[in-house]
């Protein structure tokens, strides 16, 4: 698609002549690293406090799965798992941009993005796996259970 | 010439020549813990699969995160967690053009220090002690 930012006299011939300049993924990255970012606060912070309680507790599996069977700790951490992995993701990519020299640049670059979503994917599902492995009719004991 | 034939370009003044600063301090840290992090993130996928998986699965996670190493990775990850949230913070505060003079960076600097030693030491001291 064309870009009326092409015609404009911010880019020079030589530049326009070589294909040089912005491919206009920029402020889309800009957005998504600062908007993950401000997501993270509550999220990460909501995530390490819940890890940690379950550590004080002894950190018994029992425990964990009860916990990742209430619906809104299992959504809170999908959402946090996806706000952290697309934020690392992004934040990847610009230090690999910045001191890759590699040949294999480009293929770190698309590594970065293929093992962030596995991770990711793998995280969510087991989040999921635990969320409903819970008998919904016993839900709400499970839930008092785990507070 | 071609490209391959030409002396080697200069590079501009790299790391090893600038006086240090608090500046650049927090601008590598919060680099390096953001990387940092992301390896964690392995194990926190780690500790979510296995579990999901089960007793053994979740045991060989669990002995591991107990160990030594792993408490001091585990101890390390929280710190870098704190101070990349509180540097990330400044980040999200300068974009908006406040706080970006260099007596402002040394005060931000210091703040971010204090608060993210305290808060890493204040959690690890509930999870052992207080809870
Ligand atoms: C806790 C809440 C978090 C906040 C507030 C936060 C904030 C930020 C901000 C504002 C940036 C952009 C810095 C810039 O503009 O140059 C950034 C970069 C980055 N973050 Fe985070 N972040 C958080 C959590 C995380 C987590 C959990 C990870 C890893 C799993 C992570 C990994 C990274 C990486 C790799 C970068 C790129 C560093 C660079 O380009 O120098 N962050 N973070």
């Amino acid at each position: 698609m064309a870009h009326k930012w092409e015609d404009t006299a911010f880019k020079g011939p030589m530049a326009r002549a070589k294909g040089l300049g912005s491919a206009h993924a920029g402020l889309h990255h800009w957005m998504g690293q600062k908007l993950t970012a401000i997501a993270n606060i509550p999220l990460v912070l909501w995530a390490v406090w819940s890890f940690a309680s379950l550590a004080a507790a002894g950190a018994e599996l029992a425990d964990v799965q009860a916990f990742f069977g209430a619906p809104a700790h299992a959504i809170l951490m999908v959402l946090a798992l996806a706000s952290i992995f697309y934020h690392m993701a992004l934040g990847l990519q610009v230090a690999i941009e910045d001191y890759s020299h590699s040949a294999f640049k480009p293929v770190f670059l698309m590594l970065v993005k293929l093992v962030t979503v596995a991770l990711f994917v793998t995280a969510s599902f087991s989040v999921l796996k635990m969320g409903f492995a819970v008998d919904v009719t016993d839900m709400s004991a499970l839930v008092q259970q785990s507070m | 010439m071609s490209a391959s034939q030409l002396p080697p370009r200069p590079l501009s003044p790299h790391i090893g020549i600038w006086k240090w600063s608090i500046n650049m301090v927090l601008s590598i840290l919060h680099r390096a813990s953001g990387i940092a992090l992301s390896v964690g993130s392995l194990m926190l996928v780690w500790f979510l699969a296995s579990a999901a998986t089960g007793p053994e699965a979740y045991d060989c996670f669990i002995g591991f995160a107990t160990s030594v190493f792993g408490q001091i990775l585990l101890f390390g990850w929280t710190g870098a967690m704190f101070f990349h949230l509180c540097s990330g913070i400044r980040h999200l505060i300068m974009d908006t053009g406040r706080m970006i003079t260099i007596p402002a960076a040394e005060k931000a600097g210091f703040f971010i220090f204090v608060v993210s030693i305290a808060l890493t030491f204040g959690l690890w001291g509930c999870i052992k002690f207080f809870f």
